[in-house]
């Protein structure tokens, strides 16, 4: 029986050089696993592979040296076990995240949420061609948003509150980007060089500077065969829902517009970055 | 002006000015636990990484920071009144 290696890609299992064995991927979305899902990985990857786990350059758990003909109880086994098998070819990837500000001090969304979140909605859509997502939790973009075809990066929109500040003078050299200074006894913000790092309401004292998490998206990042880097072309924004409005908007754009096998950067040039500005600005806007 | 009036007393100095992070806060941090709750301290560090992450860190273990002076040296003096933690 010929096997149908389209199907078993699509589900995961990728083709090794070794006949008939296959390094199957997992699901894994924000790079988190459990403890419980850990234990299956590696029961399986005992009886089933060669006793080790690849991990992937995004986040992913692959293992390799499955059989053809171990396939079905392979995917029975991680299922039972809490653990699925992830997807490969022209669809929506893992979803990659940082800890954000759940865990890490520095972060400003909830990253972990947002890339199930995002995953729940879209992970394994067909489009044209690959499609990645990755969300990093702020400026120091420890998940490198902007390799990714959508990149969300978090961020804080800042607001000065005068009666709760001292004019200690700590925000001033927390700001890397020389956008604060101190003139007659208030804290003025050069909005042109803020960078939404959200490191002086981070550092005040006295939270006076109040943080609002927003976003920062990117678009038509990719780090394979053509390096480029993705393009924000919105401003920052707090709500979730326009968030989704977006990414619908870009994934749409993306099936309407590309060609087949085409990226979605290739796709967003040879369109024009205006006419895809354009149809996330009316999503932003919420015209559509 | 104002930068050199108006300072709060400090009760101890320490200088981390030839420190480079991470050893900055962790020396910070050994200062402060020995000194008694709501003693302030003088913290005198260089301008760049120091004076951009050290008065984060010492916030984040609960300490009160009163003033950051520029001494327009090249180097701050940050005042920290120690919180003994709850």
């Amino acid at each position: 029986m010929e096997a149908d290696y389209a199907a078993l890609k699509r589900g995961g299992f990728m083709r090794q050089v070794q006949k008939n064995r296959f390094s199957l991927r997992l699901k894994v979305v924000g790079g988190n696993l459990t403890a419980e899902q850990i234990e299956t990985v590696a029961r399986v990857a005992r009886a089933f592979g060669k006793g080790y786990v690849h991990l992937t350059s995004r986040q992913g758990v692959e293992i390799p040296f499955i059989r053809l003909e171990d396939v079905n109880a392979v995917q029975e086994a991680l299922r039972a076990g809490g653990v699925d098998t992830g997807v490969c070819g022209p669809r929506v990837r893992t979803v990659t995240a940082c800890q954000g500000a759940s865990v890490c001090p520095s972060g400003c969304i909830e990253t972990s949420a947002l890339a199930m979140e995002i995953s729940a909605r879209y992970y394994g859509r067909s489009l044209p061609h690959k499609f990645k997502f990755g969300v990093t939790g702020c400026q120091n973009n420890c998940l490198k948003a902007e390799e990714n075809d959508v990149g969300v990066k978090g961020a804080y929109i800042v607001r000065w509150i005068k009666e709760d500040c001292t004019l200690c003078g700590v925000c001033l050299k927390a700001c890397r980007e020389n956008a604060l200074s101190e003139r007659d006894g208030e804290i003025v913000l050069d909005a042109a060089r803020c960078t939404y790092c959200g490191r002086c309401a981070k550092s005040c004292p006295t939270g006076a500077w109040r943080g609002e998490s927003a976003y920062l998206l990117s678009f038509g990042g990719m780090f394979g065969n053509r390096i480029a880097k993705g393009r924000a072309v919105l401003p920052a924004f707090a709500e979730k829902e326009r968030l989704f409005r977006v990414t619908d908007a870009a994934l749409d754009f993306f099936d309407a517009n590309a060609r087949e096998g085409e990226r979605f950067r290739a796709a967003i040039e040879r369109g024009g970055w205006s006419l895809f500005e354009n149809k996330v600005t009316e999503a932003y806007n919420g015209e559509i | 002006m104002e930068k050199y009036e108006n300072l709060p007393a400090a009760d101890a100095a320490l200088d981390i000015t030839d420190a480079v992070c991470p050893i900055t806060f962790v020396r910070a941090k050994a200062a402060l636990e020995e000194m008694e709750a709501g003693a302030v301290l003088a913290l005198r560090m260089n301008d760049g990484e120091p004076v951009q992450n050290v008065p984060r860190s010492v916030k984040e273990e609960g300490h009160r920071i009163l003033k950051l002076a520029d001494n327009e040296d090249g180097t701050y003096t940050l005042f920290v009144r120690k919180v003994e933690e709850a």
